[in-house]
Formats: C-alpha cells, structure tokens, sequence
C-alpha cells in the first residue's frame, strides 16, 4: 500500500513538473496545485498507513495510525488553498494588465521605456 | 506550566496591529500612527527580552500547556532575540521611511497592514521551537511577501512577482516534503526533542542526510545561495524602495537563519559531507555576487547584489560552525540586517529625489546633499567592513575561523569579497554625488525629512552597533553557543522531564 502511494505521489510530481515548465500560465498553477497533492500525498505515506486502527483513544486499541501527519497535512492543505487563491488573482491581473497569459511574451527590457 | 505571554508579544502584536488596520478604514494617518506606535512598542518588548535572556538564559513557554516534545513550544534563546530585536528596529525605520515615499494608494490598500503581518511571521519563525510551525510562520511572512511584491500593480511588478510566487511555492513544497522525510527518520517535530534524539542515535544516519540536502535545497532558494539565487536581482528590483528594503534586510536573512539552526541542530552526524557542500556553496555564492555588484551601475542592482555577497560570507562561518565562525556569522548577520536597510533607504532618498536608478546618469549631488553623500560614504565604509565600524568584527572572526580549519580558500574569498563591495559601494558614491554636476533643475521637490531621519537613523544604530562590538561581545557569545553547541538549546527539554 505504501509503494502504491509513494509510486502515485511521483507520478503526480512529474505531471506537476511537465506542467510547470510550459509556458501558459493557467498551467504553470495547475501544475503548483497538482506539486503540493504529491507532496501531501507523500507526507500522509510517511505516516504510515493500515498499521492499526484509526487514532482514537480507546483501551482496548493498541496498535494506532500516527494522527500527526493527517493533522500536519490539514494545515499544508489551507496553506495551498490560500497560494492557490492568491497565484490565480495574480495571474488574472497579469492578463488584464499585459494582455496575454503566454510567459514568453511578457519578457522584454523592463527599462527600455 | 502556565502559558507566559511575553515571549508571544513579538509574534501576537504585530498581529494584532494589522487586524486593527484591517478593521479601521483605510485612511492611511490612522495606519501610519498605529504602525508607528506599535513598532515601538515592539522594540521596546524586545529590547527587553534580550536583557531578560542575557539574565536568565534561555526563556520557553508551552503554547497551550502542552508538555514538549507534544505540544508547541515557543524559545526564545539570545540568537532568537537578538533577530527579534534587529527586526523590529528595521520595520519601524522602514515604515516610518514609507510615510513619505511608499504614496498613498498603496497606503490605502494596506501597505502596512502586510507589513505587519510579514512581521509576525518573520519573528514567529525566528521564536518558535517546532520545525512544522516555523514552516507555518514562513508561509505567513511568504504570503504577505506575495502581496507587498505585487502591491501597486505595475507592469514591472506583476510578471517578476509572479516569478517570486512561483519559486517560492515550489520550494515551500519542498520544505513540505523535507519535514515528511525528518518527522519519518526521527518520529518527533519538537527541534529540541529532535536534537537529543538525533544526538543519541547510534545507528546508521544515512536518511538524514539526504534529509539535509532536501532542506538546504529549501533554505538556500530562501536565502539566495548559489546556483538558487538567479531569481533574486530581478524581483528585488521590481517593487519600490522600502518593500525592497523590507525584502533584502529580512527576508533572505529567516534562510541563512533557518539554515544555521537545522544543521546545528539535526544535520550533525555527517558533518563533513553537509557543512563542505555549505562551505563550497558559500564561497560560489560570494564570487557571484561580487560579479553582478562589478556588472551593475544601477544603484538598487549593487545593493541587491551585495545582498548575496553578505549571504556568502555569513554562511561562511556557519558552515564551519566553531565557536569563533559562529560568533562572527551571528556578528555579520546582524550588521548586514542594519547596514542593508540603511543603504537602500540611503539610495531611497536619492531615487525619490532624483527619478533616476542609474548612478551614471546622476552627479554632484553632494553640494545639494552634504549630510546624505557623507552619510552614504559612512554606510558603504560600514559595508565593505572597514574597522571600527560594524561590518570589520564578524568578518574578522569568520576569517579567523577560516585560518584555524585550513579553509584558506574561504578566507581569501572572503577577504577579496570585501574589497570588491567596497570597490562597488564606493563607484555608486563617486558616480552619485562627486563628478560632474547633473541638472539639478531635474531634482524633485519633495518632501524628505522623514525619510532622511530613518535612513540617517540606521546608519547611525550600524555604527553604534560596530563601536560597541567589544561592550556586546557576551550577548554575541552566549547566542553562538545555541549553534556550535547545540546541546545548551536542547537543555530546556531536560529541566521538563
């Protein structure tokens, strides 16, 4: 189960990858949300899954899943909902600002004008 | 076990300040007073805390009364309050520099309110004593930063900030990743909890090595190291001058911090594989720098540039990481944090005086500006560390540390670096205000006393700061100590159990 979940995490950083180094900006942030569901997918393995029962305090349970991972990853979760939030409102002033959403147009000499 | 509320003071009130921004409208002298007042008040607390610690050794307290290693700890040790201290100076002397050239439609739409909470997450990450929660302060002062960067929204801001959103995204998932890999190895989050547990550990320590490499990976995209600091100059560059202030004395200095405490804390097992690729990234990030300080004649280019050079050379001594290296690492950290705020409210006044960023295209401005131009040559002095002023100490202990290891190539490097900053710092001078006179009639009429009384203020503070080097030695001293032995941070977690 652990491979399966490490091998889906990778997957999902290459795509992450592929996506991040084209040049339309929809998919460069695309391709930052699908990088942080690896990641998080990546942490919540490392937690090691189907060791017990859920992580509940109960006597008579004694082999428990780590909750703190699943914790930790909820905050990781907002914190990308919110760089998600804010990349997206970035990218829609940029293309009303510049007119294109094609990161090789908006290079140019800053200073020449 | 009760919580004590001084140690959060640094990391709630600039907090609370901003909600209030939020909260009062969007006049900005309402903002601007209550940045003002706050910020003083935050020095204030935190000039305290430095005596307090220098009394009584490190101060913790437990979030919430949880217990460590369970719960969240907030340590304020000197390193940390050194920082804290550092920080709060440099913000209000930037806001109060911002009063007058940041313009009011940034002003309305919550310049200082980001500020603000840029400076919550920069003190939170410097205070607290659990790695996942430092990953949290550094996303809020990264989110703040997202915003401060593209406030204003010109045609220069937008696609370089997008640029800085990016990387910082990709490498904060990093960071994300790396605390996965070190909560799996070592099963705790608690840095001292993690410290002891590593130090104990008799085993093979292979995984934590590439542990370190994921987090230096991390670290050095924040700090601008050599070869992740290509994205740096150009979005630097990018907003107007205090936001660049903010950026180059802060935020590149919570990386080099954040490095120094997780190798001397976690990564020590390996030391010679982790702290050579440190030392070897170091000494490149030092020559790179100096080439674009050489390459570049516009005034804010030099100045960012001299940011990664000052990198360089501070992760220099962390990376050797001795009691001699750290002191002068902690002495140079602390200097370039006041010297850089300074110099780029110093090139501030002259960009808002003149419109131009180019110094060749400027000239004798010393008869307009006597107190400027001298205050400036001051500073550059100060940068390039000429003794006694403050940049001369921590040099003079990195390189002596260099010396003892057999590094000799780092100290010359080092060494070299200081005449071509001040080779650079010097050219910008000579360019600016001697030379040949500009068109004065060109000069903008605006008004500057606030400006010039907060870049004059922390030109001052750096060379107090320098001449009292010898009076501040043992505060320099006990804070090193958290680095080159990493047990005295640890030791609090003992007194617990």
């Amino acid at each position: 189960m652990e491979l399966i979940t490490i091998i889906l995490a990778g997957i999902l950083m290459g795509a992450a990858a592929y996506l991040m180094l084209s040049k339309n900006l929809i998919r460069i942030i695309f391709g930052t949300a699908i990088f942080s569901h690896g990641v998080h997918l990546m942490f919540l393995t490392m937690g090691e899954l189907k060791r017990g029962a859920v992580p509940v305090l109960d006597e008579n349970v004694e082999a428990y899943a780590d909750p703190l991972p699943q914790a930790l990853i909820l905050t990781a979760i907002v914190i990308a909902f919110a760089l998600t939030a804010i990349i997206l409102v970035l990218a829609l002033r940029i293309y009303k600002e510049l007119g294109t959403n094609d990161i090789e147009k908006m290079k140019g000499d800053p200073y020449a004008d | 076990m009760l919580t004590n509320i001084l140690p959060l003071i640094p990391i709630m009130l600039p907090f609370f300040m901003a909600v209030i921004m939020l909260l009062v409208g969007k006049r900005p002298v309402k903002h601007r007073a209550i940045a003002a007042i706050g910020g003083l008040i935050l020095i204030i607390v935190s000039a305290y805390q430095v005596f307090f610690v220098y009394q009584n050794g490190m101060y913790v307290t437990y979030i919430g009364g949880w217990e460590p290693p369970f719960g969240i700890t907030v340590v304020i040790d000197m390193v940390a309050a050194i920082l804290v201290l550092t920080t709060s100076i440099i913000v209000f002397f930037i806001t109060v520099f911002s009063f007058q050239s940041i313009g009011e439609p940034r002003e309305k739409y919550y310049f200082y309110a980001m500020v603000m909470v840029m400076l919550t997450g920069i003190n939170g990450a410097f205070l607290t004593g659990d790695i996942f929660n430092m990953f949290v302060f550094f996303e809020v002062f990264l989110l703040s930063s997202y915003i401060l960067i593209t406030l204003g929204g010109e045609k220069l801001q937008l696609p370089e900030g997008f640029k800085y959103v990016l990387i910082n995204l990709v490498s904060s998932n990093f960071f994300v990743l790396g605390l996965a890999y070190l909560y799996s190895v070592t099963g705790t989050l608690n840095m001292a909890d993690m410290q002891m547990k590593i130090a104990s550990y008799e085993g093979d320590t292979t995984g934590l090595t590439i542990v370190a490499i994921v987090f230096l990976l991390v670290f050095a995209t924040k700090a601008g190291m050599f070869p992740l600091y290509s994205w740096l100059p150009n979005s630097y560059a990018a907003p107007p001058v205090p936001i660049l202030a903010l950026f180059g004395a802060l935020l590149t200095k919570v990386g080099i911090y954040a490095i120094a405490r997780t190798f001397s804390l976690f990564f020590v097992d390996n030391v010679e594989f982790t702290s050579t690729i440190i030392l070897v990234l170091a000494v490149l990030t030092i020559i790179s720098g100096c080439i674009g300080a050489l390459a570049y004649l516009d005034m804010k280019k030099v100045i960012i540039y001299n940011i990664i050079i000052a990198v360089g050379v501070i992760l220099v001594g962390f990376a050797i990481m001795d009691a001699a290296g750290s002191i002068g690492a902690m002495y140079y950290l602390i200097h370039d944090m006041l010297i850089k705020a300074a110099l780029f409210l110093l090139i501030g006044v002259i960009i808002f005086r003149t419109g131009e960023t180019n110094s060749e295209r400027l000239g004798g401005l010393i008869k307009v500006h006597p107190v400027l131009g001298w205050t400036f040559f001051i500073a550059g002095l100060s940068l390039a560390g000429v003794p006694p002023l403050s940049g001369f100490y921590g040099k003079l202990f990195i390189v002596e540390s260099a010396l003892d290891n057999q590094m000799f190539i780092a100290a010359i490097v080092v060494l070299l670096s200081s005449l071509v900053v001040l080779y650079s710092i010097m050219r910008v001078f000579m360019n600016v205000f001697w030379g040949e006179d500009m068109d004065f009639d060109r000069l903008k009429d605006v008004k500057m006393d606030k400006m010039m009384f907060s870049a004059i203020s922390l030109v001052v503070i750096a060379v107090v700061f320098g001449l009292s080097a010898d009076f501040l030695y043992p505060l320099f001293e006990m804070a090193a100590q958290s680095f080159y032995d990493p047990a005295s941070y640890s030791s609090y977690l003992l007194e617990v159990q």
